[in-house]
């Protein structure tokens, strides 16, 4: 996995109202590390220590500057591991079932054979049926009826699913694949769910 | 046993003024669990407030309300120091009776 | 927490599916909060919680009354819309719920772990810091919102809080700001404020502490913020943590002017 070069700011002197932006990260570093300590502690070292992808979204609020937003494009795009068969397309009823379901990776779910779910319907709007939809990313309805199925659609679709931030740097969507949320199959079903013909998303 | 139900009735001019609030699942019988299986109905049937031994309020309820009841009513005829007695049946038979003491305006 | 079923009013059942759907759907949930500001269970807690401010308890036998929230030792009204602020007996910068812990273990004796072994109600466990909250929060309802960021603690305390704001970390990516950076943006059904412009926060901010329907009980922001750290696939936060301190006192420099109407009602 090829790795950011992290880029050091200078440090500039502090101004009367604070502490400078260096000095103001590394004390949130120790509050952050002295503030989740009675809990689920495999987890606190999880979050403990961000990879260079959060650490750089989180100093440049999102909006990294343009050469910097290339570089992690393309070091996500590196990282994306399309599925070994080429087959992009599973089952959208099972993809439908993934997108509806938010279980999985929070200090509540102990049940680690059961399958994470990608809790799509928490941000889009996808089949028609659910009126329960958050508006945090765009609408995903007849996404396959206006872009056709193609290969190189389903490819992607794919890919976005898996790490977003390998089309654009910083987005607020998670790094499904990357980050080990969701399966390589389960990727699959949901871009059936987006693309296939029989799928209600594009009927 | 079901929660306490958190009562406070105080009086607001000339009326008592209740607000309860009820501890109880209120299940449709049509909601399904995990496995798919139908969570069974179970919810407050019936309810009786009384006070100094007089009926003021009952209410026959179905499955629209929801979990947690909440009420909040007026009713003539009672005073500070009296108590205002607050009981429910549920479909099942359970049963739950609660007390508070009307609290001067 | 998992989201309970939505009571009545319901209109999920057979709304025609267009844009018009959606305003539709807001108007019907803003109709039902309507009806339900005139009655609000958290009415309850707030009695409860005065009876526990009263009331001697502890090995000190002692009740909460000479608790000094920032404008005197007994002066309740109106301190929560000064908060979260320094305090100089504890040279911290505390929030409602720290600092009614504080005046639990100073004035009643109580160990600081026996103060905080209930923060959250949990059905057959109510919560006794949930009812304080409430009452002590809603003797501040109706002021302006004026969090004080003037002493240098809490100047530090709100640019540690803006760090942890945008701090992505986790399986999920997240950070506050990822579903608090945008205004007119929800989480399926559930309207998002973006917390860093006023015209939201100063709506949204303050109606914390709340009865959470979903939840059958008051929630206040410690158990906001425990609670978005669950979705945002973070371990539990430590109640009255520095981080959430440092979080709320960022966050009430937008909320600041707001009208506090603590303690609402939510879903």
């Amino acid at each position: 996995m090829k790795r950011l070069t992290f880029i050091a700011l200078a440090a500039f002197a502090g101004c009367a109202s604070g502490p400078s932006d260096d000095e103001a990260r590394q004390r949130a570093e120790r509050v952050f590390r002295e503030s989740f300590t009675h809990g689920n502690r495999q987890m606190a070292a999880r979050v403990e220590q961000q990879d260079d992808v959060q650490a750089l979204c989180t100093r440049y609020r999102n909006e990294p500057p343009r050469d910097l937003a290339d570089r992690i494009e393309a070091a996500e795009t590196a990282d994306i591991r399309y599925p070994a068969s080429g087959k992009f397309l599973g089952d959208w009823r099972q993809g439908e079932r993934i997108a509806q379901d938010g279980y999985g990776l929070r200090f509540t779910d102990p049940d680690t054979k059961r399958p994470n779910g990608g809790g799509c319907y928490n941000c889009h709007r996808i089949a028609p049926a659910e009126i329960s939809y958050g508006t945090l990313g765009p609408s995903l309805y007849r996404f396959g009826a206006l872009r056709g199925a193609g290969e190189p659609v389903q490819r992607y679709v794919y890919g976005k699913i898996y790490d977003s931030q390998a089309f654009l740097a910083c987005s607020n969507m998670p790094r499904f694949g990357h980050n080990g949320v969701l399966t390589e199959e389960q990727i699959a079903h949901l871009v059936a769910l987006l693309l296939d013909p029989e799928s209600p998303v594009n009927k | 046993m079901p929660d306490p139900m958190r009562i406070r009735a105080n009086m607001a001019g000339d009326k008592v003024e209740v607000r309860v609030l009820m501890s109880h699942e209120m299940e449709t019988g049509q909601r399904k669990d995990a496995s798919g299986a139908l969570v069974p109905a179970h919810f407050i049937q019936n309810v009786t407030v009384t006070c100094a031994g007089r009926t003021v309020l009952t209410a026959q309820w179905g499955t629209s309300i929801s979990k947690n009841p909440f009420m909040h009513f007026r009713f003539k005829g009672g005073k500070p120091g009296d108590k205002v007695a607050i009981s429910w049946v549920d479909n099942k038979g359970e049963r739950r009776t609660d007390e508070a003491v009307i609290a001067g305006g | 927490m998992p989201l309970c079923r939505l009571p009545v009013l319901a209109f999920a059942a057979a709304l025609p599916f267009a844009c018009l759907a959606q305003q539709e759907t807001q108007k019907e949930i803003e109709r039902y909060r309507q009806l339900l500001a005139e009655g609000n269970p958290a009415d309850l807690f707030e009695a409860r919680g005065e009876e526990l401010w009263k009331a001697s308890r502890g090995p000190k036998n002692a009740s909460l009354e000479q608790c000094d929230l920032g404008l005197g030792p007994g002066v309740v009204k109106g301190a929560f819309a000064r908060m979260p602020r320094y305090f100089p007996d504890t040279d911290r910068v505390q929030d409602l719920e720290s600092r009614i812990v504080t005046c639990i273990v100073t004035l009643q004796g109580f160990k600081p772990e026996e103060a905080i072994k209930n923060p959250f109600s949990a059905p057959g466990r109510p919560s006794d810091l949930e009812a304080l909250a409430s009452y002590v929060a809603g003797q501040s309802k109706g002021m302006k919102l004026a969090a004080p960021l003037a002493h240098p603690k809490e100047l530090e305390a709100f640019r540690i809080g803006e760090q942890l704001f945008y701090r992505r970390a986790g399986p999920h990516d997240f950070a506050c700001v990822s579903c608090h950076g945008d205004s007119g943006r929800r989480i399926r059904l559930q309207e998002l404020p973006k917390l860093t412009d006023p015209g939201d926060a100063q709506k949204i901010f303050t109606t914390w502490p709340a009865y959470r329907v979903s939840q059958g009980t008051v929630r206040t922001m410690q158990h906001r913020l425990y609670d978005c750290y669950w979705q945002m696939r973070h371990p539990q936060m430590d109640y009255a943590s520095e981080a959430s301190i440092a979080l709320e006192v960022f966050m009430a420099k937008y909320a600041n002017g707001g009208e506090i109407r603590a303690p609402a009602l939510k879903r």
